[in-house]
């Protein structure tokens, strides 16, 4: 079987910054990847170059087979319905109440009838656990973590075949986290999603990926299944669990 | 001196290259125009914005402005001609010039600037992006609707413009330069010509696609933070501003040669 999505030898720079250094990384249909690494290492740059958010300078990325990097307008379109995103930064529409954020994809995209758009909102608002009432408010009047759980509810509302997931529990108590990747799992378990995400919570790592790589320095240094990630044997990913500052990553702090 | 050629190099090819961006993105929007979706809904909700809220910065600005040819041509003309020149002037000036570049400047003041603010907020937060990962073309929900009511409203615009102008330039030979009201109106009515009128709301339309469609660009390609957004804003507004001008030059010696 061929992977979902295929990604050979991506780059990626701005001006002289190089961020992505030659990416590998193959998904399979109905699995889970998480993507840890180091803050600014290229994570969210990689989800926007698959989506085509951003256009990368070499290497080649295929979704179902098909090459994307340069796909017309129109093909780009068709790809992306399949795609549901949520935002590092939620990216909620402040022009348009919580509801209709949600269900936005639904209404533009299969023109759905409004009434009909705002039950399912309404829906998909209290599986990431907010109530009806938040459906009328906007998004310039929700905590951080609230427009979080809004994005991922715009995310899945269409039921879409690959979901990407950039910090979806960053900002979220402990107790919210959970229920966010309890969401996360049952997606790919029962709806048989292909989802990428992207975490700094290690505890969230476990819980929804079936495969973690590692991002560093542009490239993929390690790769996985979730239980294999205590004994990697790789100092790098040893230090970033345990998150110690002292080892082979050094982070761009230099007391001076 | 080397270094000096190189730096004149690089800047010229900087603003080709900006040119370049300009003119496909002019025309990647217009090509949307034609092609459906069509959010019909989103371009009358522009021209309220647009149009509407324009209004009272537009009508007080064509007042003033048709008051102030009144009386500077009363000066002038005084010794030859007087007040029949009054009249004339200000329907001739209004109507061919200062009702659309006037009402032009205020909007890319007014609205090329909230253009750039707005799309270069959802630029720089992922929304547009975001956009088109929701099955929606981001030229199309956002870019379109603004580019085409600027074009519809602006002549809209300055058809109240070239009203109030001329109004204004009436209060202030009636009233206080005692011209006689019945023969004003009458000159009024002689000197008003169809083809001027008209070439007036031709020149709004154009006004109205530069300003939108600078406001647009500018938004569009904002980045880096709150900072990226205002410089935006200024951009929008000044290259919004100085093609009015030019494009106002070049329409005229079209009209009129
Ligand atoms: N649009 C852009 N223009 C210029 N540089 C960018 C742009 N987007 C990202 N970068 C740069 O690319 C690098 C990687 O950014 P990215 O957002 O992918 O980091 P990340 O791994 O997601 O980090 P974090 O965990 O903090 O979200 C950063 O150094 C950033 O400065
Ligand atoms: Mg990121």
């Amino acid at each position: 079987m061929t992977a979902k999505i295929v990604i050979k030898d991506l780059h990626k720079a701005f001006g002289p910054k190089k961020v992505l250094q030659g990416v590998d990384l193959e998904i399979a249909q109905g699995e889970s990847v998480v993507v840890i690494g180091g803050s600014g290492s290229g994570k969210s740059v990689l989800l926007k170059c698959i989506l085509g958010l951003l256009r990368p300078d070499s290497g080649e990325i295929f979704v179902d087979g098909q090459p994307t990097v340069h796909m017309g307008s129109s093909d780009r379109a068709r790809m992306l319905a399949k795609f549901g995103m949520l935002f590092q930064g939620a990216a909620l529409f402040d022009s348009l109440p919580v509801w209709q954020n949600v269900s936005f994809g639904l209404i533009q995209g299969q023109g759905m009838k409004l009434s009909e758009a705002k039950k399912l909102a309404i829906d998909t608002l209290a599986k990431v656990g907010l109530g009806a009432d938040v459906a009328d408010l906007t998004p310039a009047e929700l905590s951080g973590g609230m427009q979080k759980r809004v994005g991922l509810a715009r995310a899945i509302a269409s039921k879409p075949e690959i979901i990407f997931f950039d910090e979806p529990t960053t900002g979220l108590d402990p107790i919210m986290s959970d229920v966010i990747n309890q969401l996360i799992a049952e997606r790919v378990r029962d709806l048989g999603a292909t989802a990428l995400s992207i975490t700094h919570d290690m505890a969230s790592a476990r819980k929804i990926a079936d495969r973690i790589v590692m991002l560093y320095r542009g490239k993929i240094i390690w790769q996985g299944k979730t239980a294999e990630i205590d004994h990697s044997g790789n100092a790098y990913v040893d230090q970033f669990i345990n998150g110690r500052a002292e080892g082979p990553i050094q982070m761009e702090v230099r007391a001076s | 001196m080397n270094d000096f050629l190189a730096t004149i190099g690089r800047s010229a090819l900087g603003f080709f290259a900006s040119v370049g961006r300009l003119f496909l993105f002019a025309g990647v929007s217009i090509s949307h125009i034609v092609r459906p979706p069509f959010y019909l809904k989103l371009v009358l909700r522009q021209m309220m914005l647009i149009g509407y809220n324009s209004l009272p910065v537009v009508g007080l600005t064509s007042l003033f402005t048709g008051m102030v040819l009144a009386l500077q041509s009363h000066t002038g003309f005084a010794g030859f001609g007087g007040d029949t020149a009054v009249a004339m002037l200000v329907v001739l000036s209004v109507t061919r010039e200062l009702g659309p570049v006037i009402a032009g400047l205020m909007v890319a003041g007014r609205v090329g600037a909230a253009i750039a603010a707005e799309l270069g907020t959802m630029s720089v937060t992922d929304q547009i992006a975001a956009l088109s990962t929701l099955s929606t073309n981001p030229y199309k929900y956002l870019v379109v609707p603004r580019i085409l009511a600027g074009v519809i409203t602006m002549p809209l615009l300055v058809i109240v413009a070239d009203i109030i102008g001329i109004m204004g330039g009436y209060i202030v030979a009636v009233y206080l330069l005692d011209a006689n009201p019945s023969s004003y109106l009458h000159l009024t009515w002689v000197a008003l010509k169809t083809p001027d009128v008209m070439s007036g709301l031709y020149k709004a339309a154009a006004f109205g696609f530069v300003v939108t469609l600078m406001g647009c660009y500018h938004g569009y390609h904002s980045r880096g933070g709150a900072q990226g957004v205002g410089s935006a804003t200024t951009n929008a507004v000044v290259s919004g501003s100085i093609l009015i001008l030019l494009m106002d030059y070049l329409l005229t010696s079209v009209f009129f040669s």
